[in-house]
């Protein structure tokens, strides 16, 4: 493998971990408290149903769309994505918004399951259902970032690979330790994957635009895909110039309204 | 239903989130890089560039203005 898809298959890896992470925490929770066998089976449905949606949509996307389109239209929502984390991760590291804690949102998890009384023998729908929709709405979000990447790149199996590997390790770790993955720094990492989306989106959606001009030619980027990098470093100084100037005391009332799902997510 | 509201919900978090200005910026950033290659103001390298140019000066302003200090009505 040469050096682009090693920080392809990098890049996957580190997005699907993080969003693995946090679906991991509800399968848990539904695993422990209702039935491990409707846990595994909502898991397992989802996983079967992005996989199908992988293939299904970057072969669709592949197919029909031309390049400069596909770079501007995917390149132009990966870029978005990539700054809400960008955003998440600035006001997080500057203290001004709630970091993400998987332990709090495991027992929020059990509560509500909890609520929902007492589970069935066999399959629990509840327990089936949360699952499947945990694994689903987190892994969709991998989807994205693996069609985005992989088509781009021209390399759809070395990101898959990259998401897959997370999947496994992830899961691997959840059995070994039996309780949600809260050691791990999910806000550093998504810092990371901010700055990677919003650097890959930046590239793909400004060269995207060449769709619009005559030959629908991509724009070509000076140094082609070293550019990558230099958008790497000027994301990355901004969002410390911004931390730094928006570094508030740890005590102080955060600044920015968050919702119980702005906590969560 | 209610997977279908999920599923819905799931994309307006993507595309808007949070923040809604972020989505604004991106977009009025790459609107502004389509007029200037639409003039063919200047050639690929220096389209690319105003291109992060205006991603990166959106960005910056869709957040201070998101953490700027609110005045009491």
């Amino acid at each position: 493998m040469n050096a682009a898809t090693w920080g392809l298959v990098i890049a996957t890896f580190v997005a699907c971990f993080v969003e693995m992470v946090e679906a991991t925490t509800i399968v848990m929770a539904m695993g422990f408290t209702r039935n491990w066998r409707s846990a595994m089976a909502g898991t397992g449905a989802a996983l079967l149903l992005l996989a199908v949606v992988t293939v299904a949509a970057g072969y669709a996307l592949a197919t029909w769309l031309p390049e400069s389109a596909l770079q501007l239209a995917i390149g132009g929502l990966l870029l978005i994505f990539g700054l809400q984390w960008l955003r998440k991760a600035i006001l997080r590291s500057s203290g001004r918004k709630a970091v993400h804690d998987e332990d709090a949102i495991y027992a929020e998890e059990v509560k509500a399951a909890k609520k929902a009384g007492a589970a069935h023998k066999g399959i629990d729908m509840f327990g089936f259902m949360v699952s499947f929709k945990g694994v689903f709405l987190e892994g969709m979000e991998v989807v994205f970032i693996v069609i985005t990447f992989g088509l781009n790149a021209n390399n759809i199996p070395a990101a898959s690979l990259g998401a897959v590997a997370a999947v496994v390790i992830v899961l691997a770790l959840a059995v070994v330790l039996k309780r949600p993955l809260s050691m791990i720094n999910e806000n550093l990492l998504k810092y990371g994957v901010g700055l990677l989306l919003a650097s890959f989106g930046t590239y793909w959606a400004v060269e995207g635009i060449g769709i619009f001009r005559g030959g629908h030619e991509s724009l070509h980027w000076p140094g082609s895909d070293l550019a990558i990098l230099g958008l790497l470093v000027i994301w990355f100084l901004l969002s410390r110039i911004f931390v730094s100037a928006l570094r508030t005391p740890r005590t102080a009332a955060p600044a920015v309204t968050t919702s119980t799902h702005e906590v969560v997510k | 239903m209610k997977f279908l509201k999920a599923f819905g919900q799931f994309w307006y978090d993507f595309i808007i989130g949070d923040d809604w200005k972020i989505a604004v910026a991106v977009v009025i950033a790459l609107a502004i890089l389509l007029g200037a290659v639409g003039a063919q103001l200047f050639g690929d390298a220096g389209l690319a560039i105003l291109g992060a140019v205006l991603i990166v000066a959106g960005f910056a302003i869709s957040l201070v203005i998101d953490v700027r200090p609110k005045t009491k009505p």
